[in-house]
């Protein structure tokens, strides 16, 4: 468990911020540029000092007596930009963390890192200069991780990447996961990165956090900013279930139900996430007959909300656990009369998987 | 082919020892202060950089004067070292390299700033989040990364040195051996009518400086590329 409380007052900018998180998978702080997010990460890291307590599995890391410094925090740290040093080569920056802790305290091996990241051809290569910025931040995430990090932080790692080195460390980012088994703090202010990697979301605003919880149940709750978002949405955990050869389609099976998707290159039974857009599902208050959309699924409307002046969000159960985000129009709410608890028939347009 | 007189060479030596002995102890003084201006945000921090560049527009009689008076018998400096039995700095080698550190010390100093500030926070929060200390990051990150500043400092403080004058002809006089280094040898030449010999200085000096400050440009090139 991570327990952290910030308070930081400039000028321009306070910080009062206090979350939970949980110490496995990834926690994505996620706000607006300007909404401390950054700032929030760098006092967990000891690099900014603010009042306030830290605490990670256990252990104080800052209190009202204690701040321990930077360098004796067994964290990793992934900058925005990679800031490999000039003055070293890839290997010895490789080499820079996982030499300053003790032998016994090294969990993460250094060929494991490499052939995980694929750093052979690009340690060969020698200076870091010669390498690309994807490569680079590559080089980075495998430095963080040999100091055998209790917890990985990573600032927008991807924000200063073209779109290509963004797919290229994707993967890896996901991977992190199943790899090792550090918790990670992620921040970000896109939605995709945040929807494809966390499983826990801390909500910053204006220097506050305004919600904190899991990913599909902070996605889908309709009091918060992010609801309003053009981009508001769910994310559903599935299973591989099926794969329809001829027509190149594939199942996911979840306890609310099941989605047709494009082929998907997983074996049966693999998890899968995939994300639904709230502006992707419309509502039918019979079974559609006739109907082009593959994927319909029963709900029960939960809540309803309106958004400005014509529209209304509709917040959809599927089972026990699993939400779909509705946005129609406020004249569809009032011809279908929908109100809360009704049973209706969610139809999805779009699926992405993560 | 004119020949060097043996106390001339004596002057020589003299002058490169002074100049190596305060350019060794000017890396020591102007690391740290090098550093504590790169990274102070302080209002006094303007009073310490003025300071530290006041050599650079005194003329360098009006510092060895009030050298002289601080070091001379009566000075602060010299009821101190005459209190601690080590008797008058003026007119010694001791009291020429304390000067020849303050005149020299802003052209230790700026070049060193400059590279610390270049390099920034940044790679030193990367180095405290991979566990090095406050000492580790000074010298695995600061030290190799402010490299060309430090090779400036120490070309600038030293050839700087050689060509000082004005505060040695205050503070150190025209003793052979002790304080009679290449520019007062060369003036007393002059003075006393001996072009041949002052040329054969002087010429070496052109050349020298000539030297330094093409070795300079060089470094400074390959840095940038």
């Amino acid at each position: 468990m991570i327990h952290a409380h910030f308070t930081l007052s400039h000028p321009n900018f306070s910080l009062d911020a206090e979350f939970q998180a949980p110490a496995v998978g990834v926690t994505a702080l996620f706000g607006v540029s300007g909404s401390g997010k950054t700032t929030l990460l760098r006092c967990i890291a000891g690099l900014e000092r603010a009042k306030g307590s830290l605490q990670v599995n256990g252990e104080i890391w800052q209190d009202d007596q204690t701040f321990l410094p930077t360098h004796q925090r067994p964290l990793g740290y992934v900058f925005q930009e990679a800031s490999l040093f000039p003055h070293l080569s890839v290997r010895a920056n490789l080499e820079y963390g996982y030499k300053r802790i003790k032998p016994a305290e090294r969990k993460v091996p250094l060929d494991q890192v490499v052939s995980w990241l694929g750093l052979e051809h690009l340690i060969a290569r020698g200076d870091p200069a010669q390498l690309s910025g994807g490569e680079r931040q590559r080089v980075a995430i495998g430095r963080a991780l040999l100091t055998s990090p209790r917890i990985l932080l990573m600032d927008e790692p991807l924000s200063a990447l073209d779109s290509a080195s963004k797919q290229e460390i994707l993967p890896y980012l996901e991977g992190l996961h199943r790899e090792l088994a550090i918790p990670v703090l992620y921040v970000s202010h896109a939605m995709e990165e945040v929807t494809r990697l966390a499983d826990h979301l801390v909500l910053l605003q204006q220097g506050r956090v305004i919600a904190s919880g899991a990913l599909h149940e902070t996605l889908a709750r309709l009091d918060l900013p992010l609801a309003a978002f053009d981009d508001a949405g769910t994310v559903i955990e599935a299973r591989v279930a099926q794969h329809d050869e001829p027509y190149h389609l594939t199942r996911l099976d979840f306890s609310g139900g099941t989605l047709w998707v494009g082929k998907v290159d997983q074996a049966l039974g693999m998890p899968v996430r995939a994300r639904v857009l709230a502006r992707d599902v419309s509502i039918a208050i019979h079974a559609p007959q006739g109907s082009s959309i593959t994927n319909i699924l029963i709900a029960r409307i939960t809540e309803l909300r309106d958004e400005g002046v014509d529209k209304v969000m509709v917040k959809l159960s599927l089972g026990d656990c699993h939400i779909l985000l509705s946005r129609i129009t406020r004249r569809s709410r009032d011809h279908l009369q929908l109100v809360a608890g009704m049973e209706v028939f969610a139809q999805v347009k779009s699926v992405a998987l993560m | 082919m004119p020949s060097i007189e043996p106390v001339d060479l004596q002057s020589v030596w003299l002058t490169l020892k002074l100049a190596s002995v305060t350019t060794l102890i000017l890396l020591g003084v102007a690391t740290p202060l090098a550093w504590w201006l790169a990274h102070n945000r302080h209002w006094y921090k303007g009073i310490v950089s003025a300071v530290v560049a006041l050599p650079l527009v005194l003329p360098p009689t009006v510092l060895g004067f009030y050298l002289l008076l601080l070091m001379g018998p009566r000075g602060a400096v010299g009821e101190l070292t005459q209190a601690l039995n080590l008797g008058r700095l003026p007119f010694t080698f001791a009291g020429l390299v304390i000067g020849s550190v303050l005149f020299s010390l802003p052209f230790a100093v700026q070049p060193i700033q400059n590279a610390f500030e270049a390099i920034g926070k940044r790679p030193l929060e990367v180095a405290a989040t991979l566990r090095a200390g406050v000492w580790d990051r000074f010298f695995s990150v600061a030290l190799p990364l402010a490299r060309p500043g430090f090779l400036t400092a120490m070309i600038l403080a030293f050839a700087h040195t050689v060509g000082e004058f004005g505060v040695v002809l205050m503070l150190g006089g025209s003793i052979p051996g002790e304080t009679r280094v290449l520019s007062v040898a060369i003036y007393s030449h002059v003075e006393a009518m001996e072009y041949g010999a002052a040329h054969v200085l002087a010429g070496g000096m052109v050349a020298f400086s000539f030297l330094v400050l093409l070795g300079l440009y060089l470094l400074g090139g390959k840095a940038k590329t």
